[in-house]
């Protein structure tokens, strides 16, 4: 078949149609794949807020303003029977070697952290990775931290955090993005008599 | 040429990465583990062969001045279906290389293979040509990823054997360059010998 001559209106036909096919495709394939991606973000959200807070039977969600960055934060809390047993926060933080991360912070009542896990991060791998629960335990060192009593600094900047070798910058990050989820909390949800709202 | 030789041509004598050099961008960017390399190396491939295959279909109802933007066009379009696809049904391989799948858009390789090869050859052709090649950059990158995890972590697709760290510069992105140099050397050393 010989080649479509280049004039103007066989070009401007040519376009349309190879881009009202390819809309239409796209938005079919969106159609398709959109209820799975939600499902997906959803369970992943669900299972880091699981990880992070003692057993619980119902959640509440709201979000608050931080006192520093831009972006509000995702309080999620988790309610047994009546009882508020724990607060999953979602927070960020800015400061990381390549990029935000994300992470899900867990709090008792009281103030104290029960467990962090990372839900998205663009750190090197090898280094600052190690941020993420199956690469290492670091972040265990999280569980049970009181904020209100030791510092949320690596032990550098005169904290209580040990950094990750050779990526403190990672390892300073994720501890401003707990202090904020921590600062909201205490400014947001805990009462001075200790207890929650 | 026979189809069998179009096939092979893209492992080790045309290898776009070892040869053409093309695609270094996320060749040299996602090769940090064999895995990472191996997903990105599959998702181009299937970038790759089906856009192959749709250039060659309508490349006589393509005016000759509109055929870049046309081909980008289609390619754009199955990188997004890519994207959407692993997004919904892999969102472990998504996480970790969600960032590099709408630079398959720009890789080269793909853009190359459309305008030099597709928009010339019969459909049968086009698409061996298409598999041949992105199984060619898969091969490439889940080599150089196996190497630069081999050295820099100790671990082969994540199966770690060594306690703590190993050489961290070819987790870097100085590894990947060293890495690269001396496969290309190994290449050459092949093609010479044949």
């Amino acid at each position: 078949m010989a080649k479509k001559e280049s004039s103007f209106l066989n070009m401007v036909l040519t376009l349309l149609v190879i881009t009202v096919v390819a809309s239409f495709t796209l938005a079919s394939v969106y159609n398709l794949t959109k209820g799975p991606i939600a499902a997906a973000r959803e369970a992943a959200r669900q299972n880091a807020i699981t990880m992070v807070v003692p057993e619980f039977d119902r959640l509440e969600s709201q979000k608050f303003l931080p006192l520093t960055g831009r972006d509000s934060l995702e309080f999620n809390f988790a309610y047994k029977g009546d009882e508020l047993v724990g607060v999953a926060v979602g927070t960020y933080t800015d400061q990381g070697f390549s990029g935000r991360i994300r992470a899900m912070v867990g709090f008792y009542p009281d103030g104290r952290i029960v467990d962090v896990v990372h839900l998205q991060h663009a750190e090197t791998p090898g280094l600052g990775d190690k941020i993420e629960k199956g690469k290492s335990d670091w972040s265990d060192q999280f569980r049970d931290f009181d904020p209100a009593t030791q510092i949320l600094r690596v032990a550098k900047d005169g904290g209580n955090v040990d950094a990750i070798t050779a990526a403190t910058i990672t390892s300073r990050a994720y501890c401003e993005g707990i202090q904020r989820a921590y600062e909201t909390f205490i400014a947001n949800v805990k009462t001075p008599e200790g207890g929650a709202e | 040429m026979s189809q069998l030789k179009n096939f092979t041509k893209g492992f080790i004598k045309e290898n776009p990465v070892f040869v053409l050099l093309l695609g270094l961008c996320p060749a040299l960017g996602v090769t940090t583990s064999a895995f990472n390399g191996l997903g990105m190396g599959l998702a181009t491939t299937f970038v790759l062969v089906s856009s192959n295959v749709v250039v060659s279909l309508i490349k006589s109802q393509i005016p000759d001045k509109v055929r870049i933007p046309s081909f980008i066009v289609i390619i754009a379009s199955f990188v997004t279906i890519v994207q959407l696809v692993m997004e919904a049904f892999m969102p472990d391989l998504f996480a970790a290389l969600g960032l590099f799948i709408p630079l398959i858009v720009v890789n080269c390789l793909v853009l190359g293979r459309a305008e030099a090869f597709a928009s010339k050859k019969n459909l049968v052709s086009s698409l061996v040509d298409g598999l041949g090649m992105g199984l060619g950059f898969a091969f490439a990158l889940t080599l150089l990823g196996a190497v630069r995890e081999l050295l820099g972590s100790g671990a082969i697709f994540g199966f770690s054997f060594i306690q703590g760290d190993g050489m961290l510069v070819f987790v870097l992105a100085p590894g990947a360059f060293i890495g690269l140099g001396y496969l290309i050397a190994l290449t050459n050393m092949i093609k010479k010998n044949e």
